[in-house]
């Protein structure tokens, strides 16, 4: 397992991304599963740079982990409990007048993993998606 | 990223190099409404860019509402496989003009 712990805000960003890549590449994953892994490792902590604290200010730390064919990133932040999935999906057949720029990420975020969980310990938000690194889906 | 813009007459072409993210997407969607102040034709080349996060999207639906409002268009080019696939998960690929 290798983790990374640091502020929660978006100037972090690119040390995250550097971090996950790294794994990613190191197992030889698809250009295509790390396209999709950065998008919703991106999605998750801007949210959490967002709002997990604001307006203070708090850390997040991200843990990698290769289980047979699966990735498991799993962030872990103090800040107020926040289910994102829980948010309703936006509807993807919408023409743009009626598309609203709400709701996209964590629905792709969706869509994009094999399994994506969330749970509240100990004042900790803990979330979790996993995506298999030899399929693409 | 690195954002080229080029005029022809009336026709702007953004082209987009790197990545587009939560840090840089608001550069992009800058660079789009300043052209629709301009011409009523954008188009915006994607070449060199592999990388459009959620926070791309929506720069790129915020153009396209400008696009519509303007009666103008706003079109993709060279826009890579890899990337076809995020457009087309967020159902973007039914909204956007790409070619």
């Amino acid at each position: 397992m290798k983790e990374i712990t640091l502020k929660a805000e978006l100037t972090r960003l690119d040390e995250v991304i550097e971090f996950l890549n790294k794994e990613l590449e190191a197992e030889n994953c698809s250009m295509f599963t790390i396209l999709q892994m950065d998008i919703a490792v991106e999605e998750l902590f801007v949210n959490i740079a967002n709002y997990a604290y604001d307006p203070e200010e708090g850390a997040v730390t991200i843990q990698v982990v290769f289980e047979d064919d699966m990735v498991h990133v799993i962030f872990i932040d103090s800040g107020k409990p926040y289910n994102p999935w829980e948010k309703k999906d936006p509807d993807t057949t919408l023409n743009a007048e009626e598309r609203t720029v709400g709701g996209l990420g964590i629905y792709m975020v969706k869509k994009s993993m094999n399994y994506v969980d969330y749970s509240y310990e100990d004042g900790k938000n803990i979330l979790t998606i996993k995506k298999n690194i030899r399929e693409d889906v | 990223m690195e954002i080229i813009t080029t005029r022809d007459n009336d026709i702007i072409t953004i082209s987009v190099e790197g990545r587009v993210d939560t840090n840089t997407s608001p550069q992009l969607q800058d660079a789009i409404l300043k052209s629709f102040q301009k011409v009523n034709q954008v188009v915006l080349d994607f070449e060199k860019c592999a990388y459009v996060s959620s926070a791309g999207l929506r720069a790129l639906l915020i153009g396209q509402k400008t696009a519509n409002s303007k009666k103008g268009v706003m079109k993709l080019v060279h826009v890579p496989e890899i990337l076809m696939s995020v457009l087309q998960v967020s159902g973007f690929i039914n909204i956007l003009t790409i070619e």
